[in-house]
């Protein structure tokens, strides 16, 4: 057993607004630049639809992720040798279009325009050439709230093995909001296929990282990243990606997608491993038993024998502590209500999704639809959403946990609708799906409730640890003295002023005098 | 010191070591400028038929002069390779592959010069070092109707003469009078040559030391501890 503590998320897309909150802030410390304009690290996706970009989930287009191979894992791309092969022209490289052409709009000219009859109008401008864009043919939200023909969006690929024209009918229209960051997988596919080596996996909190100094360019991070959350700047040549935020997770802060977000749908904690089973667990041979398979790579951080062997491998107190009270581990383990995202992608993924609920209310109240025995909550199969629909974007297409976690969420409002409307507990519903009313409490304080502190239990990095001479470093923090700015622009000269690391090298303090 | 001296006994001094030098340093101080700097992102049309034509034949021509040029004669003789053959060989390989880098080559000018968003993306270098290759290897085409004169003759000493000052520079004698009667298209050629080396560290060309081979027998993950 080789304990790793990861740094992982919960979305309850059951609380979900689709505000695009969480995509703004993040765009506005990260990746508001040139050459990542496209670069969306964190974007918010309007199911069902093709999504950002077009038709990530379609393997059989990009070749993402990882395949078993005569039983042993291989990237789907192919073999190493396959990959060298095609590196003058990665064939499964998504073009700029299938995000989309960055714009921005001729701002300046409703100030300058001379005086005419009609008002001046602001037209788009390109952001890589500069030119007017005749029309905007696609963005990197262009589906939004259902926008577009039903026929377009109802080629996502969760679609499958869903009687389409069914529920294309208005009436019966659904819809789910998808927010989506990297995955900072256990088993990253993306580091798998960088020839140059520049991607890594942190040892102390499992980011996913892209070295700008190693990258050299040969972009099939970003067709293997089977949830295309490798981008590729085009300005610097670099590949980019989100950093879940680690200058603010070492300093124990949430990343700022969790932060700003307006519906408290976002968990931040860790989570104990076991690195040994990544290969093991991954090249499980059932698509559908991915999602069991990954649940039982995660150690129990109450489990004495996985706190001794926490230490042995010189996991900090105060994280075993943390990963004891993880948000993620009492959603996905103990109350199995959080599920990965296309666990068939074989990454093991560490952004797990508590399903939406989406009950037909005026249905309901027409007696139309079957209820509980509370007579006022629906039943998991008559959500807007298919069942299959939710089970093929979370569980391979398995159904059966997709139902027992919507119905355990059923039986947590029932019960809460018995204590507030009734006035007197009804367990009846918790019952029935295997729940103690202490469990329905605290899921109600997890989900309903939301406290920042139970959302986001985030250890320090120990910075504190690492330098062993703060006064030296004092003064220093958030300085560079190279060319390593934000800007991202380098300039090609040979003789420029010598880069750094991103922080000055450690000075002994002055010594007291004696 | 005449002109003739300085560019055939000086010059290749001056790229290779600026050559060489200028890699490492900026391999050491610029890391992040270290790249192919690829932009199949912004137009993919093309490009596979395009980018590898290129590649395959610039790999296979740099790979003929390597070992066409810089192979001793009495090496080549040991192994039974007559003069005569080894020109028909270097003709019909600087032929086929040159055509096959001509063509990747002029598509990829093309894209370069005239598609509105890599004109728009791209820099100066990348023009100036695309253009060079090509009117380098242009010249390079040029010599093959005269080395199939001196071949139709019977006549290697062009060639053997090339290889000979060629490995002169390497082995630091370097002697200029050894082209004094080779055809003025091949010295044209190796100033074109000996100038890609010049400006190889000030240019994308610099991708070509990160040929990743070492992918091949590396682990698929990588986990790095945070550096302190």
């Amino acid at each position: 057993m080789k304990v790793r503590a990861q740094f992982a998320f919960v979305f309850n897309l059951d609380k979900c607004i689709g505000c695009h909150t969480c995509s703004v802030t993040c765009k506005n410390v990260w990746s508001n630049r040139k050459g990542v304009e496209y670069a969306w690290f964190n974007n918010v996706e309007s199911k069902p639809g093709v999504g950002y970009p077009k038709q990530w989930e379609n393997q059989e287009q990009w070749n993402g992720g990882w395949k078993l191979n005569n039983g042993k894992l291989e990237l789907k791309s192919g073999s190493r040798a396959k990959r060298l092969m095609n590196i003058f022209a990665n064939p499964d490289l998504p073009e700029i279009d299938d995000y989309y052409e960055p714009f921005t709009y001729n701002y300046a000219r409703l100030q300058n325009a001379p005086l005419s009859e009609a008002a001046p109008t602001a037209r788009p401008l390109s952001q890589i050439t500069g030119e007017t864009i005749d029309k905007i043919k696609w963005g990197p939200n262009w589906e939004d709230d259902l926008a577009g023909e039903y026929a377009k969006r109802s080629q996502d690929q969760n679609m499958r093995d869903i009687q389409k024209e069914m529920y294309g009918q208005f009436e019966n229209t659904f819809h789910m909001y998808l927010p989506r960051i990297c995955n900072h997988c256990l088993n990253p596919a993306c580091v798998a296929a960088c020839p140059s080596g520049s991607m890594y996996k942190r040892e102390e909190d499992g980011i996913v990282l892209v070295d700008q100094d190693k990258c050299r360019s040969w972009r099939m991070c970003v067709s293997s990243c089977p949830y295309k959350k490798v981008y590729y700047n085009w300005e610097s040549g670099k590949a980019e990606k989100c950093i879940g935020c680690y200058p603010r997770v070492e300093s124990g802060m949430p990343t700022v997608c969790s932060e700003s977000c307006v519906g408290r749908i976002r968990y931040n904690g860790i989570m104990l491993y076991d690195a040994d089973r990544i290969e093991e667990l991954a090249s499980v041979e059932n698509e559908e038993d991915l999602y069991e398979a990954q649940c039982k790579i995660f150690l129990n951080p109450h489990d004495p024998e996985v706190i001794a062997a926490a230490r042995a491998e010189g996991i900090n107190e105060d994280w075993i502590i943390a990963a004891q009270k993880s948000p993620i581990y009492k959603m996905a383990i103990e109350w199995k209500i959080a599920f990965p995202m296309h666990p068939e992608f074989r990454t093991l993924p560490m952004v797990w999704y508590v399903p939406p609920l989406s009950p037909v209310q005026t249905q309901i109240d027409q007696g139309n639809l079957p209820v509980g025995p509370d007579g006022a909550i629906p039943l998991a199969g008559t959500m807007r959403l298919p069942v299959q629909y939710l089970a093929n974007l979370l569980t391979a297409g398995k159904q059966a946990p997709i139902i027992s976690a919507l119905n355990r969420m059923i039986a947590m409002r029932s019960y809460q609708r018995s204590v507030h409307v009734e006035g007197q507990a009804d367990t009846r519903a918790l019952e029935a799906v295997g729940m103690s009313e202490s469990m329905a409490l605290e899921m109600y304080r997890y989900l309903a409730i939301a406290n920042y502190e139970d959302r986001f239990v985030i250890p320090t990095g120990h910075a504190e640890v690492a330098l062993d001479d703060s006064h030296g470093f004092q003064g220093q923090n958030g300085f560079t003295f190279g060319n390593d700015t934000s800007a991202g622009v380098s300039k090609i000269t040979l003789f420029p002023r010598r880069r750094k690391e991103s922080m000055e090298p450690k000075e002994p303090a002055p010594a007291a005098d004696m | 010191m005449n002109l003739q001296n300085f560019i055939y006994g000086v010059y290749p001094y001056i790229a290779l070591s600026v050559f060489l030098l200028g890699s490492l340093l900026r391999f050491d101080r610029e890391q992040y400028t270290w790249k192919s700097d690829s932009t199949q992102l912004l137009t993919k049309a093309n490009m596979r038929v395009a980018s590898n034509l290129f590649h395959i034949g610039i790999l296979a021509i740099f790979l003929g002069h390597l070992v066409g040029l810089l192979t001793p004669h009495s090496v080549f003789l040991a192994l039974g390779v007559s003069d005569m053959a080894h020109q028909m060989l270097a003709i019909w390989a600087g032929t086929i592959f040159g055509v096959i880098c001509l063509l990747g080559g002029a598509m990829l000018w093309v894209r370069r010069f005239f598609n509105r968003r890599i004109a728009a993306a791209g820099r100066g270098s990348d023009k100036f070092i695309l253009t060079w290759l090509l009117l380098t290897l242009l010249l390079g085409l040029c010599t093959i109707p005269v080395s199939v004169g001196h071949a139709n003759a019977g006549n290697p000493d062009v060639m053997i003469a090339l290889a000979e000052w060629a490995q002169s520079i390497i082995y630091l004698h370097p002697d200029p009078a050894l082209l004094a009667n080779v055809d003025t298209v091949f010295k044209l050629h190796l100033f074109f040559g000996m100038t890609v080396f010049l400006v190889f560290p000030f240019t994308r060309m610099v991708h070509v030391w990160s040929a990743p081979f070492g992918y091949l027998a590396r682990p698929y993950q990588i986990v790095r501890g945070k550096r302190v």
